[in-house]
């Protein structure tokens, strides 16, 4: 067991956990920040997805030792009310259907967007290619993310 | 028909009773009568509310609280079920909050999420719900005004008299549960509806767009345990002996005991459990035979050969049909086992202590799921309470409850709280697959016509029932014969998404499309002219309406073009009825560099009446999809009872630059609705083939399509 102190969501937590516990586990066992979720746990599906520095990353497959001072943003981070341009987005045009993989999906999405404010529709599909969707919602993830570049 | 009276039990009436924190509840329970109590969902005795049965409660402000009673599994009932209550209760959307109500058997009647049958089951019930307690909340207007409730009008949960007198729901709510349960109560016509039929965002959809804990996964409770736990390897092995003592010594490992065949490691987190067993030392012997696919392959296709039959359905005379063709046109169709893989793993909270069981998490059938834990335990059904939590997908993986049972019994060993969860391993190598299923398809052809026609199945574990043999093609062919056969297989199978014809479509459809080409005949008028030999039909067993079919035929055609496609695109057809709904699709594939890629599915679909156009266009998008995803990559290889995928590095699920545009028509009309978590599946995987084989000439037989080195290189 080590403390880290870790920086989510602009707040300062100390976790006392072994170092090779996956940010994931950390964030939903520990912090109880329970939007990441868990789908496969090797960096396949994209269900984990949060911003370490405004960069998209895998919290399945990044430990927390590696994490240093870096600023972690979660789903419950990445808007103060839900009124992120994505999570609009996505409300909008009524993506979810069971919705387990919707964080990850936004926050994708939204990691996205502030690279490619203006991206068009094949740049999109290639985005969002790395986080499954086992409902198959792509069309409504598709026009949701065209849809937030829009507003 | 919608405006049929229907007669509500008086007996179900339950009186009103006064709760200690103040406020009174009221219930009374349409579904079961003469119970001599009804509980509420929820535990409503902090809340100042006045119930009015086990579906609706009503505040004093006028704010409606309706309890979803089905497990939502992503297919929208959650939204849908009460909407309808909304709409008989005639009330403003904007003033309902959705619960989900929790397992009761007293209040609610199927909590089952299968087979795309709430809305069906749910239509009359949830409709005569809100319908009487709207007359209820009239009646006590009309009472305290000392008119005749026909008087009276209600709009948006405010009743009206002549004189421009209003009253709110929530002024009468009181008054209004002491009345006489009305027994016989006029339900709207379809062209006065207000909410079913409106675009109304999923319930959930602000919780799940910022996170919130919602799923089973996300359910905590003080002390709990995280276990994960270690299966047997392959199906066919049972556990000898296990050597733990390296897990112990893990950091946050606080126990680990064998439990029927299995080893459970209870840890303070979900990393702990999951490492701790990664470092178990288990011995395993082979119970039983270790069965590869390429064993399946064999038996079954034996089996085809074999006349180990059994028939569902006959009609004519099969072989002199095929004495006396002229032609005969016979296809064989292969399928894989296909697991679910609901991205949110198999898990469930259990606490069982001598007093009470507490059961929370995600399954599809809360009700059989707690008979069987009762059981296992040899406890009261009484005992135990089951919160059901919004499902990270279910697609039929979720009706077994076994996940549930594995918590009960480790809870009911350390008598304390746990939560069973499943790597992503564990949930693909612990399944209750899709059945590896095989078809052979024979059509005997008189004078270009087709005259008879004979489908063997032979599955593992058995597919098809009775219902199936009734779908199309029977009643249209003169001589007609479904036969089926299984494999007793130690792989456990069961319901996958569209259970029984996802794979068999595929088979039908296709066959179809080559019967036409081997007729020489046009491929949808083919389906047509055989639609017209059922019209008017004298048999109660054919399941599907030939006119409802036709329907939907003719849209799809008009909606895709079909025959007038840009140079370039090559279309395939298919159309199906399942899950007491008819669809008919096309696709539309162009060639890139060689290799056929879908652009495009349009669907035609009759449902009857759509109750959320917003959440079914969900649902067909994200059924065809699907269909199209699994029929394109799904297979679980199984190598000496083991699969050789366990994760999504090596079973490949569709993705995004994968899908097709979906563009999706409903027939309007006011039939009682159907369901349509499933129907929009098993038509796209033939659709698919049949353009793949307009494109490239090549017919696919076999799934996944991807295999196939001639079309995909």
């Amino acid at each position: 067991m080590s403390k880290f102190d870790l920086k989510v969501n602009d707040k300062v937590y100390t976790v006392n956990v072994s170092d090779d516990t996956p940010l994931l586990w950390v964030l939903r066992d520990h912090l109880n920040l329970l939007g990441t979720k868990y789908g496969c746990g090797i960096g396949q599906c994209g269900a984990c997805i949060v911003h370490l520095d405004g960069e998209p990353v895998k919290s399945c497959l990044l430990t927390v030792s590696l994490i240093g001072g870096k600023s972690i943003t979660t789903i419950e981070g990445l808007s103060e009310n839900g009124d992120h341009p994505v999570q609009k987005a996505w409300k909008e045009i009524d993506v979810p259907q069971c919705g387990y993989c919707q964080p990850g999906q936004i926050m994708t999405a939204a990691a996205f967007l502030e690279k490619n404010p203006n991206p068009g529709k094949e740049e999109i599909r290639e985005a969002m290619h790395g986080n499954i969707c086992r409902c198959a919602s792509y069309n409504r993830i598709e026009k949701a993310v065209a849809k937030a570049a829009k507003n | 028909m919608n405006t049929k009276k229907h007669t509500i039990d008086r007996r179900s009436f339950l009186k009103a009773s006064a709760l200690t924190g103040g406020g009174l509840i009221f219930g009374f329970n349409f579904f079961t009568a003469c119970k001599p109590e009804v509980k509420p969902p929820v535990d409503i005795s902090k809340l100042n509310f006045n119930d009015f049965n086990g579906f609706i409660r009503i505040a004093d402000n006028g704010v409606v609280t309706i309890f979803a009673p089905n497990p939502e599994i992503g297919q929208g009932v959650k939204t849908s079920m009460p909407m309808i209550i909304a709409e008989e209760l005639d009330v403003s959307w904007d003033n309902v909050h959705v619960v989900q109500g929790g397992l009761d058997t007293d209040v609610f009647k199927r909590q089952v999420a299968g087979g795309s049958q709430s809305i069906r089951h749910g239509w009359n019930p949830l409709r005569e719900t809100g319908a009487t307690a709207k007359q209820m909340l009239i009646n006590a207007a009309a009472a305290r005004w000392g008119i005749d409730a026909g008087e009276c009008t209600v709009e948006n949960g405010i009743i009206s008299n002549k004189n421009g007198d209003k009253l709110g729901y929530g002024e009468v709510a009181v008054e209004a549960a002491a009345l006489e349960v009305p027994k016989n109560v006029k339900l709207k016509e379809p062209k006065d509806y207000k909410i079913i039929g409106q675009d109304i965002p999923n319930v959930d959809v602000d919780e799940i767009i910022t996170g919130k804990p919602l799923f089973g996964l996300d359910y905590k409770k003080e002390g709990m345990l995280y276990v994960s736990v270690l299966r047997p390897p392959a199906f066919g092995q049972k556990l000898v002996s296990f050597d733990d003592k390296i897990a112990r010594s893990k950091e946050g490992v606080v126990d680990i005991f064998q439990f029927g065949n299995k080893i459970a490691v209870l840890a303070n987190s979900t990393w702990e459990a999951m490492r701790a067993k990664k470092t178990l030392n288990a011995v395993w012997e082979n119970d039983s035979e270790l069965e590869s696919s390429e064993d399946h392959d064999k038996y079954l296709l034996d089996l085809l050969d074999s006349n180990k039959f059994k028939t569902l359905r006959s009609d004519g005379n099969i072989k002199k049909a095929f004495a006396s063709a002229d032609k005969i046109l016979e296809r064989t169709y292969e399928s894989p086992v296909l697991p679910h893989n609901c991205l949110e793993p198999m898990n469930f909270f259990a606490s069982v202590t001598d007093e009470k069981i507490e059961l929370a998490g995600p399954v599809q059938t809360p009700k059989g799921t707690a008979e069987r834990i009762a059981k296992k335990l040899d406890r009261d059904f009484k005992d135990i309470s089951l919160e059901m939590t919004r499902m990270g997908g279910g697609f039929g993986r979720r009706l077994y409850g076994d996940f549930a049972l594995e918590a009960a019994e480790v809870s009911n060993i350390v008598k304390k709280p746990v939560q069973v969860i499943y790597s992503r391993e564990d949930d693909m190598s612990a399944g209750i697959y899709r059945p590896s299923t095989k078809y052979r398809i024979r059509a005997a052809i008189k004078d270009n016509q087709l005259i008879g026609y004979h489908l063997k199945e032979a599955a593992m574990n058995g597919n098809s029932w009775k219902g199936m043999s009734d779908f199309f093609p029977a009643g249209a062919v003169e001589n007609y014969q479904m036969d089926v056969v299984n494999y007793k297989s130690e792989i456990t199978t069961g319901a996958w998404r569209a259970p029984y014809t996802n794979f068999l479509a595929f088979a039908e459809q296709s066959f179809f499309d080559e019967l036409a080409e081997t007729m020489g005949v046009d491929k949808v008028q083919l389906r047509l002219d055989l639609l017209q030999k059922v019209k008017g039909t004298k048999d109660k067993r054919i399941q599907y309406s030939p006119e409802r079919m036709e329907d939907v035929i003719n849209m799809v055609i008009e909606k895709s073009n079909w025959g007038k496609a840009k140079e370039g695109v090559f279309q395939g057809f298919s159309a199906y009825y399942c899950h007491n709904s008819h669809v008919a699709e096309v696709a539309d594939v162009v060639m890139e560099s060689g290799i056929p890629v879908l652009k495009k599915v349009t669907c035609a679909i009759d449902c009857g009446i759509v109750v959320n156009p917003l959440g079914a266009l969900n649902q067909v998008e994200g059924g065809v999809i699907d269909g199209i995803g699994h029929a394109m990559y799904g297979n679980l290889n199984f190598v000496n009872g083991a699969p050789q995928s366990v994760n999504f590095d090596s079973y490949r699920l569709i993705r995004m630059k994968e899908t097709p545009i979906v563009e999706s028509y409903f027939i309007e009309n006011d039939i009682a609705p159907t369901g349509l978590g499933e129907p929009a599946l098993p038509p796209a995987g033939p659709a698919f083939a049949n353009a793949i084989k307009a494109a490239t000439g090549i017919r696919l037989t076999k799934q996944p399509f991807i295999d196939n080195k001639d079309v995909f290189g």
